[in-house]
């Protein structure tokens, strides 16, 4: 694409609100415009949307494109992929980011193959270089084992960015923009699939991305019994259950727990990790904790790397002795 | 119907991290660890299988890459796979998504008839997560991707599609690609039947030009400029006491004493 130009965010909304990740987009975004000396606009597209786009604004885009149609009030990947493509045509972007998201995930490679471009998911950092003025895409790669930075040569340039891992500006309502309508102009019958329900599995108590603290168990745990124990932890401390992959594919608890790179990304004030060796799949999830505490037998388990105080030993031993003195530290 | 599985070889994911070496920006395989299939792509070989045991049909499985062991290509034959097709030649070892997207579907184009692709929901090196939804963008198939449960009636699939909330229920017309995630359930093992079986197969090997493949499209679109390792402080403090009961106790005074409590 000849002069294509600026940086457009995919702004995702969820119960009628910015979804936390769009406004950590619009935040990295507003850095890569500065950047280029470009603009930054924003895309919303959904169902009844045309709400946000001052909320867009106050986050720091300069122009906001609205593609509010029924049709789109759930996510579809042929609806959606064809109101990108026809977007992106139109306005030519240099950079286009969306979130690592259930839809960023589906939408942008589908995109980028479709606009004869590339795509990195997962981007933990986003920088233009200064001398090419490419975007360098660094990504957790190896399950975390190792970092990788790309560029790529054609426009537009994509990326899904990691949730928590950029910072939203100051919301400021004053700021002024520039909103445009653009129609959807789908063809419902090239639209092959069809959401036929969508299923809550809520855990019970604080929702895992929101807690402060977290305790999470993993194979050392040895059966769903075991986290009975670390709920009373959680209680006592006001704070959400997660757990490792193994953990979860084991049935020991719901999968909505899992905490890693293919579950949820928490950084909680307190996390505590119970039972769990310490994968590097399973600290992408978690060490953006402010401070992480370990109980496990084994002294020289991964998990000891990047906690901050740690236990050694049986954790069905030193576990409830942790339990039993924090709710007296904590009620008293 | 006809399933057609994408499984690569990786270096194997659960190798200890100590092992894990960088050097001039390429992965060092850890000594003494062979490698595997890479875990989602096992998640989609048991999606495939259970769809087979339910409905019946043909699964064949399409691996890309070099230096493929065969004990380790062969494994989803082991498990109940029909058929294993090889990509291998060196002209694949530097491509990226887009790359391996196009020659995945020439292979699947020449493997011909399919009701149903699946990939694993992203490999376990790269974590990418692309080409899967590529190969469905070049072979202009419906998709859906991080699917926990598929049941097939008729020229349809229902697949249940995990989200951080819970799941969708999503219908999609086929021929589809799904990829699957490992909420699918374990992969079975491989059973004494099966082993037998896979060591008498030969898998199909096919070079570049077998697939009609454009040595142009073979390279790099995502052009890696550096692979790293990134540094990480181990500054724990282990916490003790004269029994374990005792040591658990006091990292809860610790914590109070540093107002983490």
């Amino acid at each position: 694409m000849p002069d294509s130009k600026g940086v457009l965010v995919h702004a995702e909304i969820a119960d009628g609100k910015l979804c936390a990740i769009a406004t950590e987009m619009l935040g990295c975004g507003r850095k890569l415009a500065s950047a280029l000396g470009q603009e930054l606009a924003a895309v919303l597209i959904g169902s009844g949307v045309s709400n946000n786009a001052q909320e867009a604004i106050a986050f720091g885009a300069d122009k906001v494109y609205v593609i509010d149609d029924p049709t789109l009030a759930d996510y579809r990947t042929d609806a959606y992929v064809s109101v990108m493509e026809k977007l992106a045509k139109q306005v030519t972007p240099q950079v286009i980011l969306l979130g690592q998201t259930s839809t960023g995930r589906d939408l942008a490679p589908r995109l980028a193959f479709r606009l004869n471009t590339a795509a990195t998911l997962d981007c933990i950092a986003l920088d233009i270089d200064p001398s090419s003025k490419r975007l360098l895409q660094t990504k957790p790669v190896y399950g975390g084992n190792a970092q990788a930075v790309f560029t790529c040569d054609t426009d537009p340039q994509i990326a899904t960015v990691r949730s928590k891992a950029m910072s939203a500006l100051p919301q400021d309502a004053s700021r002024k923009g520039e909103v445009i309508t653009i129609a959807a102009g789908l063809d419902a019958s090239a639209i092959r699939t069809t959401v036929l329900n969508k299923v809550k599995e809520q855990v019970a108590g604080i929702k895992l991305e929101d807690a402060s603290v977290v305790v999470s168990g993993g194979r050392g745990i040895g059966g769903a019994e075991g986290f009975k124990q670390l709920a009373e932890l959680a209680q006592a401390l006001k704070g959400a259950i997660g757990a490792s992959r193994p953990a979860c594919d084991s049935g020991w608890v719901s999968d909505a727990c899992q905490v890693g790179l293919t579950g949820k990304l928490v950084a909680p004030d307190i996390y505590i990790a119970v039972g769990i060796s310490g994968s590097s799949q399973h600290l992408a999830g978690c060490t953006g904790a402010k401070t992480i505490i370990a109980f496990n037998k084994d002294p020289d388990a991964n998990i000891f790397k990047v906690a901050h105080y740690g236990v050694v030993g049986d954790w069905k031993v030193t576990l409830p002795a942790f339990t039993k003195k924090v709710k007296e530290l904590v009620s008293g | 119907m006809n399933i057609i599985v994408c499984a690569k070889q990786v270096i194997d994911p659960e190798a200890p991290p100590a092992s894990f070496k960088v050097e001039a920006n390429k992965v060092m395989p850890p000594a003494g660890v062979p490698p595997v299939i890479s875990p989602f792509d096992e998640s989609a070989v048991e999606a495939a299988l259970k769809l087979k045991d339910a409905k019946g049909g043909k699964v064949t499985v399409l691996s890309l890459g070099t230096n493929l062991l065969r004990d380790v290509v062969k494994k989803p034959l082991s498990m109940g796979a029909d058929e294993l097709v090889l990509l291998e030649d060196p002209a694949f070892a530097e491509g990226d998504s887009y790359s391996i997207a196009y020659a995945l579907s020439l292979a699947i184009k020449k493997i011909g008839a399919f009701d149903l692709i699946l990939c694993g929901r992203q490999a376990a090196d790269w974590d990418s997560g692309q080409v899967g939804l590529g190969v469905a963008e070049i072979l202009g198939l419906p998709s859906i991707t991080l699917a926990r449960k598929i049941e097939v009636t008729d020229s349809k699939a229902k697949v249940e599609r995990i989200n951080p909330d819970g799941y969708d229920v999503i219908e999609i017309s086929l021929p589809a690609l799904i990829t699957v995630s490992n909420e699918i359930g374990a992969p079975r093992y491989p059973t004494m039947k099966g082993i037998m079986a896979a060591k008498r197969k030969e898998p199909v090997v096919w070079k570049p030009a077998d697939i009609g493949a454009d040595p142009a499209r073979l390279g790099r679109r995502a052009k890696l400029v550096k692979l790293f390792q990134p540094v990480r402080e181990g500054k724990v403090e282990i916490i003790t006491g004269e029994t374990p009961e005792e040591a658990g106790a006091k990292l809860a005074l610790k914590l109070r004493e540093i107002k983490v409590l």
